[in-house]
């Protein structure tokens, strides 16, 4: 997996470098016209949005409840990246809702929920900077409260009618549409993939140098 | 070894409340600063002697969740004073039933406080407090065990963070905020010029649920964050 | 419980090494002192043996079962008096022993109450506020706390701190009482004087490292200076 980083990080540039043109082939869609296509780099931002709160919540569980000392350089990166995710869900969604829906910001469920998992994970990493030694249990123990927003957010405009598109609207885009997306979700996936696993290992390098380091001037 | 979780936590809920009945600290701060909160956003908001309509709901609320933050960091406080906390996790008691016993101790301390705040709010901003008793006391009792349910398990997790008091806030309401929207719109169904029932009971509903999902998570993570 | 052995325990916090390599056993109707100067890692080794700390390396057997297995079972053979008291001051002595009894689950709390009290010799004073107690008051109330439901691993965090002569005696005689009923008790000190002929065992600790151990009964300051000098 590790060797993985380096190419995927090539083919994600390579790929987001061509992304434009790809987009630029896409039809218009009828009634929103060029805006609609931010929706090309916000929706897989979204998605790995909420796959950065899975994985934080269920590397939490496995760091609080199964002792598994790796677990946290996961959760972390994890958390990192969806604060990334996160800014890039937020900053592409307002620009399309500007034009397509005359407003900048809406209090519905699902932008709601989405902005308070994005501050979820800026608690999470305030606490792993500031809460001094210890301070990864207890960020562990916040993640898992942070991770049940998830399926809420998903789930939540299919629930309530909402300005925000529902999600049966994905699979039955036309296949013009289709390629540009699923070719920027692939871009997005894989560099969502390398940052994740070199995070990670930065971390477990962290912490294996600390061994090393404690381990040093042992008899 | 159900029994002895309840009587575990019995005891400490009554432990705290005989230590809170002889001194009121905690109650009495708690107590004022809600009514700052609301005498702050009454200032805030008042045009030409009156306050706007439709917000009372909010302003309960609000003032529910910056004083419940409080009165759950006070109360963690006393057990870092002697670190008292310690010796209740050193005992043979099932470390759950410790949580559980704070939290009833911390929501009946928040229920007083709302008897005082609800009946201001409703003074202040011309809402209709007596119109639907039992359902604004279930919104305001499941709303505020929610809100206490995560704070009580924050607030003993940062017992030993040296920026516990920052820290707090900026934990607690995020991830809170679910629980707060759904008392606020429950209430705000209730206090409308035309109430909504059904929207209130729908509130209700979901409060519980975020209930159950919230202090059974609580139970369970508080054992292995609380143990080093 | 009649052994209790520390192999190979450390703990770290980051880089910072607050104990290392710490291995000893000791049996029943032992008084083990931890001595060393300030920042040696005394409290923190209690609290590993307290169960309140997880060793970051090595493991802790009390008689047959490991820290990770024991659990609550542990927890109640262990008693401990910590550097602040675990009392509320809010509370009369009387209340904070209630409490506390209630919290272990013993039976006939009242009768188990009125002993304690008795032994710290606050019989008259069981209803007056903890926090107008004097400091040996208290400790002699904190101990009874720690003792309540006889446990016999007995765990103590400096205390003869701020005692006067007959407060230090009492303590000491306590102890003693404790140990010949089998009672196997580890106390962190620095008070060379008092401990000298009360322990049976002790064992050095500098930077959070055991720098020596043994089990002479006399002439404890200057085996105290040898090993960490």
């Amino acid at each position: 997996m590790r060797r993985l980083s380096t190419p995927f990080i090539g083919l994600s540039a390579g790929m987001l470098l061509v992304a434009p043109w790809i987009i630029n082939a896409a039809p218009y869609e009828s009634t929103m016209g060029l805006v609609q296509k931010v929706f090309y780099f916000h929706f897989p931002s979204a998605i790995l949005f909420l796959l950065a709160a899975t994985i934080c919540g269920i590397q939490s569980a496995r760091f609080l409840f199964f002792k598994k000392p790796s677990a946290d350089a996961w959760a972390l990166a994890a958390a990192e990246l969806g604060l990334l995710f996160g800014a890039m869900t937020l900053v592409t969604g307002p620009l399309w809702a500007r034009k397509a829906w005359g407003v900048w910001w809406v209090w519905d469920p699902r932008l709601t929920s989405s902005l308070l998992l994005f501050l979820i994970f800026a608690a999470y990493l305030i606490l792993r900077k500031y809460g001094g030694p210890g301070s990864d249990k207890l960020a562990a123990g916040m993640a898992l409260f942070g991770m049940g927003n998830v399926p809420f957010i998903y789930v939540s405009v299919n629930v309530w009618r909402t300005l925000h598109p529902m999600t049966s609207v994905v699979p039955t885009l036309p296949t013009d549409m289709g390629i540009p997306l699923w070719f920027c979700f692939a871009a997005f996936t894989m560099l969502f993939l390398a940052l994740m696993n070199l995070r990670a290992t930065l971390a477990l390098q962290q912490a294996r140098v600390e061994a090393l380091y404690l381990a040093e001037d042992e008899a | 070894m159900m029994a002895g979780f309840f009587r575990v936590a019995w005891h400490v809920m009554r432990k705290d409340l005989t230590i809170e009945v002889r001194s009121r600290e905690v109650l009495l701060t708690t107590l004022l600063f809600a009514v700052s909160v609301v005498l702050i956003f009454s200032f805030a908001l008042v045009r030409e002697g009156r306050a706007p309509d439709d917000v009372a709901a909010g302003i309960l609320w609000v003032a529910i969740s910056f004083s419940g933050t409080l009165a759950m960091g006070r109360t963690f406080e006393r057990e870092r004073y002697n670190d008292t906390l310690r010796a209740l996790i050193l005992a043979p008691a099932d470390r759950p039933a410790i949580y559980a016993g704070k939290l009833l101790g911390v929501l009946i301390l928040m229920v007083l406080v709302e008897v005082v705040l609800v009946p201001l709010v409703g003074l202040l901003f011309t809402a209709p407090i007596l119109r639907y008793p039992g359902m604004l006391t279930a919104l305001l009792v499941a709303g505020t065990l929610g809100f206490a349910a995560v704070g009580t398990l924050f607030a003993a997790m940062l017992v030993r963070v040296r920026s516990r008091d920052s820290l707090l806030p900026i934990l607690l309401y995020p991830v809170t905020v679910p629980v707060m929207i759904a008392g606020v719109r429950g209430t705000a169904a209730l206090f409308q010029a035309a109430p909504d029932e059904d929207m209130a009971r729908f509130w209700i509903a979901g409060l519980l649920l975020w209930d159950s999902v919230f202090i059974t998570l609580a139970l369970w993570t508080f054992e292995p964050v609380m143990t080093e | 419980m009649n052994q209790l052995a520390v192999v190979d325990v450390a703990r770290h916090y980051g880089r910072r090494k607050a104990l290392s390599q710490i291995s000893f056993t000791c049996q029943a109707g032992e008084i083990v002192g931890l001595l060393g100067p300030n920042g040696a890692g005394k409290s923190t080794l209690l609290n590993i043996l307290a169960t309140l700390l997880a060793p970051s390396r090595g493991s802790v057997q009390y008689g047959a079962r490991s820290q990770a297995e024991g659990g609550a079972e542990i927890r109640a053979q262990i008693g401990m008096l910590g550097h602040d008291l675990f009392l509320y001051p809010e509370l009369t002595a009387r209340e904070n022993l209630s409490f506390f009894s209630k919290l272990y689950g013993l039976a006939d709390v009242p009768t188990v109450v009125a002993t304690a009290l008795a032994q710290a010799g606050l019989a008259d004073r069981a209803d007056d506020f903890v926090s107008g107690y004097s400091r040996g008051m208290r400790q002699r109330l904190a101990l009874e706390r720690a003792l309540l439901h006889g446990p016999q691993l007995i765990l103590l965090d400096e205390p003869f701190t701020g005692l006067d002569q007959s407060s230090t005696a009492a303590l000491v005689a306590r102890l003693q009482e404790r140990q010949r009923a089998g009672c196997l008790i580890v106390l962190a000190t620095h008070d060379l004087d008092v401990a000298d002929g009360l322990l049976t065992r002790a064992i050095y600790l500098k930077n959070g490292r055991m720098v020596g151990s043994d089990t002479e009964t006399r002439g404890l300051a200057d085996r105290y200076r040898q090993a960490l000098q």
